[in-house]
């Protein structure tokens, strides 16, 4: 019973994971170690104080769609969880439907909270236009 | 969070029409343990959901059930009584010994403040005020907020869980050792004027090149020694909140504080370790003249800054999570209605362990970095200001859709929202960069993160202890005393705190010992002071409700406050067994929803009511449905985790006075008494396969790999070792960075032949190992034991190989940070392989004296998984160190 729903659909987590819940942050941590780092060796290695920070904004531009685009995935994943059957909050019955739906909507929110977080680290590049 | 169902319907109204007696804050339970006067919905179920017994078994069976669940789990009298391994004892001398720490650490906050609060004062020296408030901010975050999450956690997480106990007791017990000798170490340097004093967050190069007496050196070890009890800790409550659920508990209905406590365990794992490289780095260069923080020679005390604050930011966060926990599980209770947006609080908890790796450069504003690195981390900084407001908002929400019932934990509670509401509007000014420039190592910093942290962290705390206090000792803290001591926190604080915003603003500097008269801060000092005097009368009230005796006083009536989470269903004065029966949960609130669970649980109607086979056991279950697993036998007292704790003490103090050659033994001592600890009490062939827990289920009592608690020990304890690696990888990139040319024109090594030898070898004993375990069924001992002995020889080879690599290129790690970390990185590996040949000693012994087998083989999948680990580290080092020159050239 356990991982399958009641019609005995096997649910995509009975292989137990809370790796999709953490998912978006990951995608967001990606997102924030390789804008960070391409800035920062850019900075070091390539460019004086004035220097454009051109490419390092083309990269970060890139860096982002793809974020956004992983996390909207995601998301999405989590929306369908959480919409199974009776998609009533605060799922917190006693059952798989329930726990399925819940880390689903959980999902879901953190892909939220990712999305906007990425998109605030990629103000930074919008707004700043060298070096130092 | 507002479209989350309303769930009046489904909760009862407790108290309703039931006055409440005296002594008793919250609506009596009546015998089933439902609050009176409202309706009860039992929660829905999975068709396959289990019942308790329909009928409880006959009264001389639950007495005989009764008496050797008690004898199994008394704790030990006498002199023995120190060789407790149990949640009850040991959490309470841990929180105990946390609260000790924060009255010494405030003590010294008292002396500060008595120091500034007249112009040009000499109350106490520029030495002693310097030592003064190094240890002041080291011992409130190492000492005290830190072990203090640890400690509450460790206490209440079985009650919270229907566990017996977590995992690993005596893991807890070795952590709480630790943590005691360390910490009277730091503390005692005080007396002896050998303080460190260059800040709690020890910026070299005035901990390096300017301050050559002992205090660095006590910091760093004496840090990195409790650091070693805080992953310990981690690993235990990490492993306990996945694994050791009751049945039924699935993910979607874990307690709110369990999440908090994840997430925050979760950070300890990776934030811990790049402070330990960091101060391994340190004390290296204080040692031995390696020279990573000298500009001079091509270090960059940029790079202390980078290791300690990825440390230091999330840092706040592991302390500011767990105490929030415990508001998360109060404001239900007091609301009398389950937490509005349970979902929401959950991607708060998690969204704020992620977002808080990404704020560590905002302490760094002012060191030059470029200005797109300040907007990113700027960035983060105000993004992490989401989360922590939506689980406000369901705090709040929780208040106002419920009836709020009056009590000293939820003032505590309102306090705390209200301080820190202000100390998180502060952080997001100093979040804004061109703020931080103005307001950086300023008073207004202070002002800041007092709010944030007692506000965050104390008050909460101080709420908790009066609402766990029954669960420790079966007797409620007083109303009178608790309301007294919060008035004058509460009024003391902001007496004391505010005005330090306005001193920063006007100018006054952080960490100078006294100033001059006539510059406008004579006034606010003065009212600080006078704050800090009148919050100090409110701790000492506290303390001494805690302290005074009781002996008079009846015990709390069950579940005095009427609170529907799982570890209220504890008896007064509470047992050592934690719980009669380990219980099936239906909902997120149990007392509340089940129908006649005190009963059933008292009764012995569920799992595990008894010891028959004298063993002390708890269920083990899977992480998304907690679906029971395995029983799991815990071991009982012992003095062996004190002793390991201090004989592996021996190593960093003495350490700490250059006896290395006394250091080195107390080292091997404890290598000694950690093995004797694994053989005799880890990894047990039972006396039989399967065991009846109860209610038609038989359950294996001993599993290996992912199923067993030990794998997942393994596996985060290594994440911890492994993420400290990539920290001192980042060094030397980060040296890359810094330097026009590296590796610098001098250096003709490592070469490639010997690292790519090393890696190799010791890549090819990693496959041994790995055979080892895939064919454990196929080999006998004999060839087994001598498969591992080949294994040891190529890692041993392969080590000497990667040494071989700087030693006969001539790379001297007195010259340059370049040689320096070159051969940090070789040694570090080689200390990882090191380890690894005493595990594989370890297992090929196991298996000789038959202790392992091919059906029993927790060890090697254990020793398997360390080896993989290791093959890792060896590869990255030869890749990094061999093949970085060729491409930067």
């Amino acid at each position: 019973m356990i991982g399958r729903s009641a019609s005995g659909r096997e649910l995509p987590e009975s292989r137990e994971s809370l790796w999709l819940l953490v998912a978006a942050p990951l995608v967001w941590t990606a997102h924030f170690l390789l804008a960070y780092c391409t800035a920062a060796i850019w900075c070091a290695k390539a460019a004086g104080p004035d220097a454009p920070l051109g490419p390092v904004r083309l990269a970060v531009a890139g860096y982002t769609v793809v974020a956004l685009v992983l996390i909207a995935w995601v998301g999405r994943e989590g929306w369908k969880r959480h919409s199974l059957g009776r998609a009533e909050v605060p799922h917190d019955e006693d059952t798989p439907e329930d726990r399925h739906r819940f880390l689903g909507f959980a999902t879901l929110l953190l892909a939220g909270l990712s999305g906007v977080a990425v998109v605030y680290e990629a103000l930074a590049a919008v707004f700043v236009e060298t070096c130092w | 969070m507002t479209d989350e169902r309303d769930r009046e319907d489904g909760v009862p109204a407790p108290g309703e029409g039931d006055p409440p007696r005296a002594g008793a804050r919250g609506p009596r339970p009546d015998a089933g343990g439902h609050p009176r006067g409202g309706p009860v919905a039992p929660p829905t179920t999975a068709p396959d959901d289990v019942e308790p017994l329909p009928e409880p078994p006959p009264e001389e069976v639950r007495k005989a059930q009764a008496e050797r669940l008690l004898r199994v789990w008394a704790a030990p009298e006498g002199w023995r009584y120190w060789s407790a391994v149990n949640n009850t004892e040991v959490g309470v001398w841990y929180t105990a010994v946390a609260f000790v720490f924060f009255l010494f650490a405030g003590g010294l906050a008292l002396l500060m403040r008595a120091q500034l609060a007249l112009p040009g004062n000499d109350l106490v020296s520029a030495e002693l005020y310097n030592q003064a408030f190094t240890v002041h901010g080291s011992v409130m975050m190492f000492l005290f907020a830190i072990p203090v999450f640890e400690a509450i956690a460790v206490t209440l997480m079985p009650q919270m869980l229907g566990a017996r106990d977590l995992p690993f007791p005596r893991l807890a017990a070795f952590g709480f050792w630790c943590f005691l000798l360390g910490g009277i170490f730091l503390c005692g340097s005080i007396l002896f004027g050998a303080a460190p004093r260059g800040g709690w967050f020890m910026y070299p190069p005035l901990t390096s090149a300017y301050q050559p007496g002992l205090g660095p050196d006590i910091w760093l070890l004496g840090f990195s020694f409790i650091e070693v009890a805080a992953i310990a800790s981690a690993v235990e409550l990490i492993v306990g909140a996945l694994k050791c659920r009751p049945p039924g508990m699935r993910i979607n209905l874990l307690p709110l504080y369990a999440w908090y406590t994840l997430v925050a365990a979760a950070m300890i794992v990776f934030a811990f370790p790049p402070l330990m490289a960091g101060s391994l780095l340190l004390e290296v260069e204080r040692a031995f003249d390696w020279p990573f923080f000298d500009a001079a020679r091509g270090g960059d005390p940029i790079l202390w800054q980078h290791l300690f604050w990825l440390f230091g930011h999330p840092e706040v966060y592991i302390i500011f999570l767990p105490s929030i926990a415990l508001v998360a599980m109060i404001v239900p209770t007091f609301a009398r209605r389950p937490m509005v947006g349970y979902s929401w609080v959950v991607l708060a908890a998690v969204g704020t362990g992620f977002i808080s790796f990404g704020l560590w450069v905002h302490h760094m504003y002012t060191t030059g970095l470029p200005g797109i690195s300040l907007g990113i981390f700027s960035a983060a900084s105000a993004a992490v200001a989401i989360p922590t407001t939506i689980q406000f908002l369901c705090f709040f929400a929780t208040l106002l859709g419920g009836r709020v019932v009056h009590s000293v934990p939820m003032l505590w509670v309102l306090g705390s929202f209200a301080i820190f509401v202000f100390g998180g509007l502060t952080g997001v000014m100093v979040a804004l960069a061109p703020f931080d420039f103005q307001a950086h190592d300023s008073f207004f910093v202070v002002g800041h993160f007092h709010y944030v942290l007692v506000g965050g962290a104390v008050f909460p705390i101080i709420a908790g202890l009066y609402y766990f206090f029954p669960i420790v000792s079966g007797k409620l803290l007083s109303d009178r005393l608790g309301t007294l001591g919060f008035w004058l926190s509460f009024v003391g604080f902001n007496v004391a705190f505010l005005p330090m915003h306005l001193a920063g603003m006007r100018g006054m500097p952080r960490r100078v010992f006294t100033f001059p008269a006539d510059i406008g801060l004579e006034t606010l000092n003065l009212v600080s002071t006078i704050g800090a005097f009148v919050l100090a009368a409110g701790v000492a009230v506290v303390a001494w409700d805690v302290v005074r005796p009781k002996r008079k006083e009846p015990y709390a009536p069950r579940n005095p406050w009427g609170a529907g989470t799982l570890e209220w269903v504890q008896e007064m004065p509470g047992r050592p067994w934690g719980i009669r029966s380990i219980p099936e949960i239906d909902g997120r609130y149990p007392l509340w929803e089940q129908p006649n669970f005190l009963r059933d649980i008292d009764e012995g109607r569920f799992y595990l009511p008894d010891a028959e086979e004298g063993y002390r056991e708890t269920i083990v279950t899977s992480v998304i449905d907690a679906e029971p697993e395995q029983c799991q036998r815990l071991p009982g007292p012992s003095f062996v985790p004190m002793i390991s704790a201090f004989t592996l003490g021996g190593f960093f103090i003495l350490g700490t006075y250059h006896l290395w050659s006394l250091a080195i033994a107390s080292l091997v001592v404890a290598t000694g008494v950690i093995l004797h600890w694994l053989w005799t009490s880890t990894a047990l062939v039972p006396e039989k396969e399967r065991k009846d827990v109860g209610l038609g289920r038989t359950l294996p009592l001993y599993v290996s790999g992912p199923s067993s608690v030990g794998w997942w020990g393994m596996l985060i304890t290594m994440l911890a070792i492994m993420t400290a690696y990539v920290c001192l990888v980042f060094g030397y990139f980060f040296f890359w960075t810094v330097h026009e040319e590296f590796p610098p024109a001098h250096a003709a090594g490592p070469g490639v032949l010997w690292p790519a030898t090393g890696g190799g070898l010791i890549l090819a004993a990693w496959a041994l190992v790995v055979l080892a375990r895939r064919r454990i069924d196929r080999f006998g001992p004999g060839t087994f034991a001598g498969l591992l002995g080949l294994a040891a020889g190529l890692a041993l080879a392969g080590g000497a190989a990667l040494l071989a690599g700087p030693w006969t290129t001539a790379l001297d790690p007195t010259r340059h940070a370049y040689d320096a970390i070159v051969w940090l990185l070789v040694i570090w590996t080689d200390v990882i392989v090191l380890l690894g040949l005493i595990t594989l000693g370890y297992a090929g012994a196991r298996r000789l004296r038959g202790r392992m087998t091919a059906r029993y083989d927790i060890d090697i999948g254990n020793v398997a998984l360390y080896w993989h680990f290791v093959a890792l580290t060896a590869a990255v080092t030869s890749l990094v160190i061999a093949g970085f020159p060729l491409v930067s050239s």
